[in-house]
Protein backbone atom coordinates (compact mmCIF):
# COMPACT_ATOMS: atom_id res chain seq x y z
CA UNK A 1 0.00 0.00 0.00
CA UNK A 2 1.36 3.40 -0.47
CA UNK A 3 0.29 6.43 1.44
CA UNK A 4 -1.03 8.91 -1.62
CA UNK A 5 -3.84 9.88 -1.45
CA UNK A 6 -6.69 9.26 -4.44
CA UNK A 7 -8.93 12.24 -5.33
CA UNK A 8 -12.06 11.43 -6.79
CA UNK A 9 -14.29 13.16 -7.86
CA UNK A 10 -17.91 14.00 -5.96
CA UNK A 11 -20.61 12.82 -8.16
CA UNK A 12 -23.34 15.59 -7.47
CA UNK A 13 -25.75 17.80 -9.23
CA UNK A 14 -22.80 20.24 -10.91
CA UNK A 15 -21.13 17.06 -12.42
CA UNK A 16 -22.03 15.89 -16.03
CA UNK A 17 -21.52 12.67 -16.94
CA UNK A 18 -21.76 11.42 -20.40
CA UNK A 19 -24.09 8.13 -22.01
CA UNK A 20 -20.40 6.47 -21.89
CA UNK A 21 -20.31 7.10 -18.03
CA UNK A 22 -23.46 5.68 -16.69
CA UNK A 23 -23.19 2.25 -19.25
CA UNK A 24 -20.03 1.70 -17.92
CA UNK A 25 -20.78 2.36 -14.27
CA UNK A 26 -23.97 -0.10 -14.55
CA UNK A 27 -22.24 -2.53 -17.02
CA UNK A 28 -24.93 -2.21 -19.62
CA UNK A 29 -25.44 -1.59 -22.94
CA UNK A 30 -25.92 1.85 -24.28
CA UNK A 31 -29.43 0.71 -25.63
CA UNK A 32 -30.04 -0.04 -22.08
CA UNK A 33 -29.57 3.66 -21.26
CA UNK A 34 -31.19 5.01 -23.70
CA UNK A 35 -34.44 3.01 -23.55
CA UNK A 36 -34.36 4.34 -19.49
CA UNK A 37 -34.26 8.43 -21.08
CA UNK A 38 -37.25 7.36 -23.54
CA UNK A 39 -39.12 5.86 -20.64
CA UNK A 40 -38.49 9.00 -18.59
CA UNK A 41 -36.26 7.32 -15.58
CA UNK A 42 -33.50 9.17 -16.33
CA UNK A 43 -33.37 13.28 -17.59
CA UNK A 44 -30.77 13.99 -20.35
CA UNK A 45 -29.50 16.80 -22.22
CA UNK A 46 -28.97 17.28 -25.90
CA UNK A 47 -30.03 15.21 -28.68
CA UNK A 48 -27.48 12.81 -30.31
CA UNK A 49 -26.75 10.00 -28.13
CA UNK A 50 -23.09 10.94 -28.06
CA UNK A 51 -23.54 14.55 -26.67
CA UNK A 52 -25.98 13.29 -24.27
CA UNK A 53 -25.38 14.74 -20.80
CA UNK A 54 -26.98 13.69 -17.36
CA UNK A 55 -26.91 15.01 -13.97
CA UNK A 56 -25.22 13.31 -11.46
CA UNK A 57 -28.14 11.96 -9.74
CA UNK A 58 -28.47 9.92 -12.78
CA UNK A 59 -26.02 7.81 -11.88
CA UNK A 60 -28.00 6.42 -8.92
CA UNK A 61 -31.16 5.83 -10.61
CA UNK A 62 -29.29 4.17 -13.53
CA UNK A 63 -27.70 1.55 -11.29
CA UNK A 64 -30.96 1.08 -9.39
CA UNK A 65 -33.00 0.29 -12.41
CA UNK A 66 -30.22 -1.95 -13.94
CA UNK A 67 -30.43 -3.79 -10.50
CA UNK A 68 -34.46 -3.73 -10.55
CA UNK A 69 -34.08 -5.52 -14.24
CA UNK A 70 -31.38 -7.88 -13.34
CA UNK A 71 -32.66 -8.86 -9.77
CA UNK A 72 -36.25 -8.56 -10.33
CA UNK A 73 -36.59 -9.39 -13.80
CA UNK A 74 -39.07 -5.84 -14.07
CA UNK A 75 -39.52 -4.97 -17.29
CA UNK A 76 -39.01 -0.84 -18.25
CA UNK A 77 -42.84 0.48 -17.67
CA UNK A 78 -42.40 -1.77 -13.96
CA UNK A 79 -38.83 -0.18 -13.73
CA UNK A 80 -40.24 3.43 -14.27
CA UNK A 81 -43.38 3.11 -11.84
CA UNK A 82 -41.12 0.83 -9.45
CA UNK A 83 -38.89 4.39 -9.11
CA UNK A 84 -41.05 6.90 -8.74
CA UNK A 85 -42.82 4.58 -5.86
CA UNK A 86 -39.49 4.39 -4.60
CA UNK A 87 -38.72 7.81 -4.57
CA UNK A 88 -42.01 8.93 -2.92
CA UNK A 89 -41.09 6.80 0.04
CA UNK A 90 -37.94 7.90 0.60
CA UNK A 91 -39.48 11.55 0.13
CA UNK A 92 -41.49 10.91 2.73
CA UNK A 93 -39.29 9.34 4.68
CA UNK A 94 -36.91 12.26 4.49
CA UNK A 95 -39.94 14.27 6.33
CA UNK A 96 -40.61 11.29 8.74
CA UNK A 97 -37.24 11.65 9.93
CA UNK A 98 -37.47 15.48 10.41
CA UNK A 99 -40.40 15.31 12.38
CA UNK A 100 -38.55 12.86 14.59
CA UNK A 101 -35.47 14.63 15.14
CA UNK A 102 -37.70 17.96 15.60
CA UNK A 103 -39.28 15.71 18.42
CA UNK A 104 -37.98 15.19 22.26
CA UNK A 105 -36.67 11.56 22.84
CA UNK A 106 -38.71 10.99 26.31
CA UNK B 1 -17.14 -23.82 6.35
CA UNK B 2 -20.46 -24.33 6.79
CA UNK B 3 -23.19 -26.52 4.73
CA UNK B 4 -25.66 -24.32 3.00
CA UNK B 5 -29.01 -25.78 2.64
CA UNK B 6 -30.22 -24.43 -0.68
CA UNK B 7 -33.34 -25.94 -0.83
CA UNK B 8 -34.22 -24.32 2.81
CA UNK B 9 -33.10 -20.82 1.63
CA UNK B 10 -35.49 -20.39 -1.05
CA UNK B 11 -38.12 -22.25 0.75
CA UNK B 12 -38.84 -24.99 -1.91
CA UNK B 13 -39.02 -29.06 -1.57
CA UNK B 14 -36.16 -30.84 -3.14
CA UNK B 15 -38.23 -31.81 -5.83
CA UNK B 16 -39.28 -28.01 -6.72
CA UNK B 17 -39.71 -27.38 -10.46
CA UNK B 18 -37.16 -25.35 -12.34
CA UNK B 19 -40.55 -22.67 -12.36
CA UNK B 20 -41.18 -23.21 -8.74
CA UNK B 21 -37.70 -22.30 -8.26
CA UNK B 22 -37.91 -19.06 -10.06
CA UNK B 23 -41.24 -18.29 -8.95
CA UNK B 24 -39.64 -18.44 -5.41
CA UNK B 25 -36.73 -16.24 -6.10
CA UNK B 26 -39.04 -13.60 -7.17
CA UNK B 27 -40.99 -13.16 -4.49
CA UNK B 28 -38.28 -13.41 -1.71
CA UNK B 29 -35.99 -11.04 -3.97
CA UNK B 30 -39.02 -8.61 -4.29
CA UNK B 31 -38.89 -8.81 -0.23
CA UNK B 32 -35.54 -8.89 0.06
CA UNK B 33 -33.59 -6.54 -2.82
CA UNK B 34 -31.94 -4.03 -0.89
CA UNK B 35 -33.33 -1.53 -3.08
CA UNK B 36 -37.03 -1.85 -2.34
CA UNK B 37 -36.71 -3.67 1.24
CA UNK B 38 -36.36 -1.88 4.65
CA UNK B 39 -35.22 -5.59 6.66
CA UNK B 40 -32.61 -4.94 8.71
CA UNK B 41 -30.90 -7.81 6.91
CA UNK B 42 -32.37 -7.45 3.92
CA UNK B 43 -28.23 -7.21 2.09
CA UNK B 44 -27.13 -10.25 3.85
CA UNK B 45 -30.65 -12.32 2.85
CA UNK B 46 -30.60 -11.09 -0.24
CA UNK B 47 -26.82 -12.19 -1.19
CA UNK B 48 -27.99 -16.10 -0.23
CA UNK B 49 -30.38 -16.05 -1.61
CA UNK B 50 -28.99 -14.84 -4.99
CA UNK B 51 -26.76 -17.81 -4.14
CA UNK B 52 -29.02 -20.27 -3.66
CA UNK B 53 -31.10 -19.39 -6.93
CA UNK B 54 -27.45 -19.09 -8.70
CA UNK B 55 -27.37 -22.90 -8.15
CA UNK B 56 -30.77 -24.03 -8.36
CA UNK B 57 -31.60 -21.96 -11.06
CA UNK B 58 -29.06 -23.83 -13.65
CA UNK B 59 -29.38 -27.53 -13.84
CA UNK B 60 -26.15 -28.62 -13.85
CA UNK B 61 -25.00 -26.88 -10.75
CA UNK B 62 -28.98 -28.11 -9.17
CA UNK B 63 -27.63 -31.55 -10.33
CA UNK B 64 -24.42 -31.86 -8.96
CA UNK B 65 -25.37 -30.15 -5.40
CA UNK B 66 -27.86 -32.35 -5.54
CA UNK B 67 -25.14 -35.58 -5.48
CA UNK B 68 -24.14 -34.11 -2.38
CA UNK B 69 -26.77 -36.21 -0.89
CA UNK B 70 -29.65 -35.38 1.36
CA UNK B 71 -28.27 -35.76 4.73
CA UNK B 72 -25.92 -32.52 5.15
CA UNK B 73 -27.95 -29.80 7.55
CA UNK B 74 -27.66 -26.57 7.30
CA UNK B 75 -24.50 -24.70 9.43
CA UNK B 76 -22.91 -28.49 9.54
CA UNK B 77 -19.01 -28.45 8.93
CA UNK B 78 -18.79 -29.53 5.81
CA UNK B 79 -15.88 -30.28 3.32
CA UNK B 80 -16.63 -31.22 -0.13
CA UNK B 81 -15.94 -35.14 -0.76
CA UNK B 82 -13.07 -35.46 -3.44
CA UNK B 83 -13.49 -35.61 -6.85
CA UNK B 84 -17.03 -34.39 -5.99
CA UNK B 85 -17.84 -33.28 -9.45
CA UNK B 86 -16.38 -36.41 -11.29
CA UNK B 87 -18.44 -36.53 -14.60
CA UNK B 88 -19.98 -33.49 -14.83
CA UNK B 89 -20.04 -31.18 -17.61
CA UNK B 90 -20.27 -27.57 -17.39
CA UNK B 91 -21.04 -24.91 -19.99
CA UNK B 92 -18.83 -21.91 -18.60
CA UNK B 93 -20.72 -19.19 -19.81
CA UNK B 94 -20.81 -16.80 -15.94
CA UNK B 95 -23.83 -17.42 -14.18
CA UNK B 96 -23.89 -13.89 -12.56
CA UNK B 97 -23.25 -10.50 -12.97
CA UNK B 98 -22.25 -10.13 -9.71
CA UNK B 99 -18.27 -10.77 -8.72
CA UNK B 100 -17.39 -14.41 -7.17
CA UNK B 101 -16.61 -12.84 -3.67
CA UNK B 102 -20.39 -12.22 -3.05
CA UNK B 103 -21.20 -15.99 -2.61
CA UNK B 104 -19.76 -17.65 0.38
CA UNK B 105 -17.32 -20.26 0.38
CA UNK B 106 -19.30 -23.14 0.63
CA UNK B 107 -20.24 -21.86 -2.91
CA UNK B 108 -16.04 -21.26 -3.91
CA UNK B 109 -15.74 -24.80 -2.80
CA UNK B 110 -18.31 -26.25 -4.58
CA UNK B 111 -18.85 -24.09 -8.09
CA UNK B 112 -15.28 -21.35 -7.74
CA UNK B 113 -13.07 -23.50 -9.82
CA UNK B 114 -14.25 -25.26 -13.16
CA UNK B 115 -17.46 -23.33 -12.56
CA UNK B 116 -16.48 -21.27 -15.64
CA UNK B 117 -13.76 -19.46 -14.07
CA UNK B 118 -10.89 -18.46 -16.53
CA UNK B 119 -13.30 -18.03 -19.10
CA UNK B 120 -13.08 -14.21 -18.39
CA UNK B 121 -9.73 -14.38 -19.82
CA UNK B 122 -10.14 -16.92 -22.51
CA UNK B 123 -13.04 -14.46 -24.30
CA UNK B 124 -10.86 -11.47 -23.92
CA UNK B 125 -7.84 -12.99 -25.89
CA UNK B 126 -6.77 -10.87 -28.51
CA UNK B 127 -8.99 -7.89 -27.65
CA UNK B 128 -8.62 -4.62 -26.04
CA UNK B 129 -11.05 -3.25 -23.65
CA UNK B 130 -11.35 -0.77 -21.02
CA UNK B 131 -11.77 -2.48 -17.62
CA UNK B 132 -14.85 -2.70 -15.86
CA UNK B 133 -16.49 -0.20 -13.17
CA UNK B 134 -15.81 -1.16 -9.60
CA UNK B 135 -18.63 -0.23 -6.63
CA UNK B 136 -18.02 0.20 -2.77
CA UNK B 137 -19.54 1.47 0.39
CA UNK B 138 -17.44 3.83 2.34
CA UNK B 139 -18.41 5.00 5.64
CA UNK B 140 -17.99 8.36 7.30
CA UNK B 141 -18.17 10.55 10.36
CA UNK B 142 -20.20 13.22 10.63
CA UNK B 143 -17.45 15.21 11.22
CA UNK B 144 -15.34 14.10 7.91
CA UNK B 145 -18.55 15.39 5.68
CA UNK B 146 -17.82 18.64 7.30
CA UNK B 147 -14.24 18.99 7.42
CA UNK B 148 -13.03 16.66 4.88
CA UNK B 149 -11.20 13.71 5.52
CA UNK B 150 -8.18 11.09 4.22
CA UNK B 151 -9.93 7.55 4.80
CA UNK B 152 -8.22 4.30 4.30
CA UNK B 153 -10.45 1.58 2.93
CA UNK B 154 -10.11 -2.03 1.90
CA UNK B 155 -11.00 -3.60 -0.74
CA UNK B 156 -12.20 -7.20 -1.99
CA UNK B 157 -12.12 -8.51 -5.13
CA UNK B 158 -11.78 -11.88 -6.50
CA UNK B 159 -8.86 -13.26 -9.34
CA UNK B 160 -9.06 -15.49 -11.58
CA UNK B 161 -5.62 -16.86 -12.62
CA UNK B 162 -4.86 -18.61 -15.37
CA UNK B 163 -5.99 -21.96 -14.29
CA UNK B 164 -9.30 -20.50 -13.69
CA UNK B 165 -8.90 -20.87 -9.76
CA UNK B 166 -10.83 -18.40 -8.03
CA UNK B 167 -9.10 -16.21 -4.98
CA UNK B 168 -9.83 -13.07 -3.21
CA UNK B 169 -7.89 -9.82 -3.30
CA UNK B 170 -7.78 -7.14 -0.54
CA UNK B 171 -6.25 -3.98 -1.11
CA UNK B 172 -5.93 -0.60 0.72
CA UNK B 173 -6.56 3.13 -0.66
CA UNK B 174 -6.08 6.06 0.85
CA UNK B 175 -9.34 8.49 -0.20
CA UNK B 176 -9.95 11.72 0.51
CA UNK B 177 -13.26 12.54 1.51
CA UNK B 178 -14.58 15.94 -0.39
CA UNK B 179 -15.89 18.37 2.32
CA UNK B 180 -19.75 18.41 1.94
CA UNK B 181 -20.56 14.57 1.05
CA UNK B 182 -24.39 13.49 1.61
CA UNK B 183 -25.75 10.25 2.51
CA UNK B 184 -26.19 8.08 -0.84
CA UNK B 185 -23.78 10.35 -2.93
CA UNK B 186 -20.59 8.91 -4.66
CA UNK B 187 -17.26 10.00 -5.26
CA UNK B 188 -15.82 8.59 -8.54
CA UNK B 189 -11.65 7.28 -8.68
CA UNK B 190 -10.74 7.08 -11.82
CA UNK B 191 -8.78 3.99 -13.07
CA UNK B 192 -9.20 2.45 -9.92
CA UNK B 193 -11.69 -0.47 -11.36
CA UNK B 194 -10.71 -3.73 -12.88
CA UNK B 195 -7.69 -3.41 -15.12
CA UNK B 196 -7.89 -2.90 -18.94
CA UNK B 197 -7.95 -5.70 -21.12
CA UNK B 198 -4.97 -5.54 -23.88
CA UNK B 199 -3.81 -1.93 -23.63
CA UNK B 200 -7.00 -0.59 -22.70
CA UNK B 201 -7.72 2.03 -19.75
CA UNK B 202 -8.54 0.71 -16.43
CA UNK B 203 -12.07 0.82 -15.26
CA UNK B 204 -12.93 3.48 -12.40
CA UNK B 205 -14.06 3.17 -9.09
CA UNK B 206 -17.40 4.69 -7.41
CA UNK B 207 -17.32 4.41 -3.64
CA UNK B 208 -20.71 5.56 -2.21
CA UNK B 209 -21.11 7.26 0.93
CA UNK B 210 -23.17 5.96 3.93
CA UNK B 211 -22.75 8.53 7.05
CA UNK B 212 -22.62 7.20 10.22
CA UNK B 213 -25.36 7.33 12.75
CA UNK B 214 -23.91 9.87 15.40
CA UNK B 215 -25.39 10.19 18.98
CA UNK B 216 -25.71 13.62 19.52
CA UNK B 217 -26.61 15.11 15.83
CA UNK B 218 -29.75 12.94 13.27
CA UNK B 219 -28.41 14.02 10.21
CA UNK B 220 -32.23 14.82 7.21
CA UNK B 221 -30.32 15.69 3.92
CA UNK B 222 -27.79 18.44 4.80
CA UNK B 223 -29.52 19.86 7.93
CA UNK B 224 -28.38 18.75 11.49
CA UNK B 225 -30.16 18.41 14.49
CA UNK B 226 -29.52 18.39 17.68
CA UNK B 227 -31.50 18.11 21.25
CA UNK B 228 -29.99 20.53 23.89
CA UNK B 229 -31.29 20.62 27.31
CA UNK B 230 -32.01 24.11 28.73
CA UNK B 231 -32.71 25.12 32.28
CA UNK B 232 -35.93 26.78 33.43
CA UNK B 233 -34.17 30.60 34.02
CA UNK B 234 -32.47 29.92 30.49
CA UNK B 235 -36.13 29.10 28.74
CA UNK B 236 -37.78 32.00 30.89
CA UNK B 237 -35.38 34.56 30.62
CA UNK B 238 -33.11 33.58 27.65
CA UNK B 239 -29.58 33.14 27.72
CA UNK B 240 -25.94 32.82 25.89
CA UNK B 241 -25.21 29.37 26.29
CA UNK B 242 -22.02 27.12 24.40
CA UNK B 243 -23.74 24.35 21.78
CA UNK B 244 -21.33 21.47 19.90
CA UNK B 245 -21.96 21.25 15.75
CA UNK B 246 -19.78 18.77 14.25
CA UNK B 247 -17.49 21.95 12.88
CA UNK B 248 -16.30 22.59 17.07
CA UNK B 249 -18.70 24.47 19.64
CA UNK B 250 -20.16 27.69 18.93
CA UNK B 251 -22.25 30.35 20.71
CA UNK B 252 -26.22 30.15 20.45
CA UNK B 253 -28.58 33.64 21.96
CA UNK B 254 -31.48 31.41 23.25
CA UNK B 255 -34.16 34.20 23.30
CA UNK B 256 -36.56 34.88 26.23
CA UNK B 257 -39.66 32.31 26.96
CA UNK B 258 -38.11 29.67 24.39
CA UNK B 259 -40.28 26.57 24.83
CA UNK B 260 -39.99 22.88 25.53
CA UNK B 261 -39.13 21.17 21.83
CA UNK B 262 -38.74 24.68 20.36
CA UNK B 263 -36.38 24.85 17.01
CA UNK B 264 -33.31 27.39 17.22
CA UNK B 265 -32.49 27.68 13.67
CA UNK B 266 -28.22 28.03 12.99
CA UNK B 267 -28.31 29.17 9.26
CA UNK B 268 -25.65 27.23 7.28
CA UNK B 269 -24.43 25.59 9.99
CA UNK B 270 -25.11 22.26 8.70
CA UNK B 271 -23.22 20.21 6.44
CA UNK B 272 -21.08 22.37 3.52
CA UNK B 273 -22.53 22.48 0.47
CA UNK B 274 -24.00 24.85 -2.14
CA UNK B 275 -26.66 25.78 -0.73
CA UNK B 276 -25.22 24.53 3.03
CA UNK B 277 -27.86 22.91 4.86
CA UNK B 278 -28.77 24.42 8.37
CA UNK B 279 -28.20 23.52 11.94
CA UNK B 280 -31.58 22.67 14.71
CA UNK B 281 -30.94 22.99 18.18
CA UNK B 282 -33.88 21.30 19.47
CA UNK B 283 -34.64 22.88 23.16
CA UNK B 284 -35.38 20.38 25.78
CA UNK B 285 -36.06 22.18 29.42
CA UNK B 286 -35.18 20.24 32.54
CA UNK B 287 -35.65 20.76 35.81
CA UNK B 288 -33.21 21.09 38.43
CA UNK B 289 -33.53 18.19 40.97
CA UNK B 290 -35.34 18.96 44.44
CA UNK B 291 -32.93 16.63 46.17
CA UNK B 292 -31.63 19.41 49.05
CA UNK B 293 -33.39 21.53 51.02
CA UNK B 294 -31.95 24.46 49.54
CA UNK B 295 -33.31 23.19 46.48
CA UNK B 296 -36.72 22.08 47.85
CA UNK B 297 -37.03 25.53 49.80
CA UNK B 298 -36.55 27.61 46.32
CA UNK B 299 -39.73 25.34 44.73
CA UNK B 300 -41.97 26.22 47.76
CA UNK B 301 -41.08 29.18 46.82
CA UNK B 302 -42.16 29.50 43.45
CA UNK B 303 -45.37 27.63 44.42
CA UNK B 304 -46.04 30.45 46.95
CA UNK B 305 -44.86 33.42 44.85
CA UNK B 306 -45.62 32.72 41.26
CA UNK B 307 -49.10 32.07 41.32
CA UNK B 308 -49.06 29.80 38.38
CA UNK B 309 -51.88 27.07 37.31
CA UNK B 310 -51.05 25.23 33.98
CA UNK B 311 -53.99 23.69 34.44
CA UNK B 312 -56.34 26.20 34.50
CA UNK B 313 -57.39 25.49 31.40
CA UNK B 314 -58.50 22.17 32.12
CA UNK B 315 -61.20 23.42 33.82
CA UNK B 316 -60.12 22.04 37.11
Amino acid sequence: MTDKVLNGILIDERIELTLHDLEHACACSTEWVLELVDEGVLEARGDDPRSLRFGGASLARALRATRLKRDLGLNLPGIALAIEMLDEIEALRVQLRRIEASDLDQ
Amino acid sequence: MEFKDYYKIMGVPRDASQDDIKKAYRRLARKYHPDVSKEANAEARFKEIGEAYAVLRDPEKRASYDQLGTNWQAGQEFRPPPDWDAGFEFSGAPFTDAGASAYSDFFESLFGGGFGGGTRSRRHAGFRARGEDHHAKVVVDIEDAYRGAARTITLQSPQVDDAGHVSVKRRNLKVSIPKGVKQGQRIRLAGQGSPGIGDGPAGDLYLEIALDTHELYTVVDRDVYLEVPLTPWESALGAKIKVPTPAGPVDLAVPKGTANGGKLRLKGRGIPGTPPGDLYVVAKLTLPPADNEAARALYRRMEKELAYNPRRKLGV
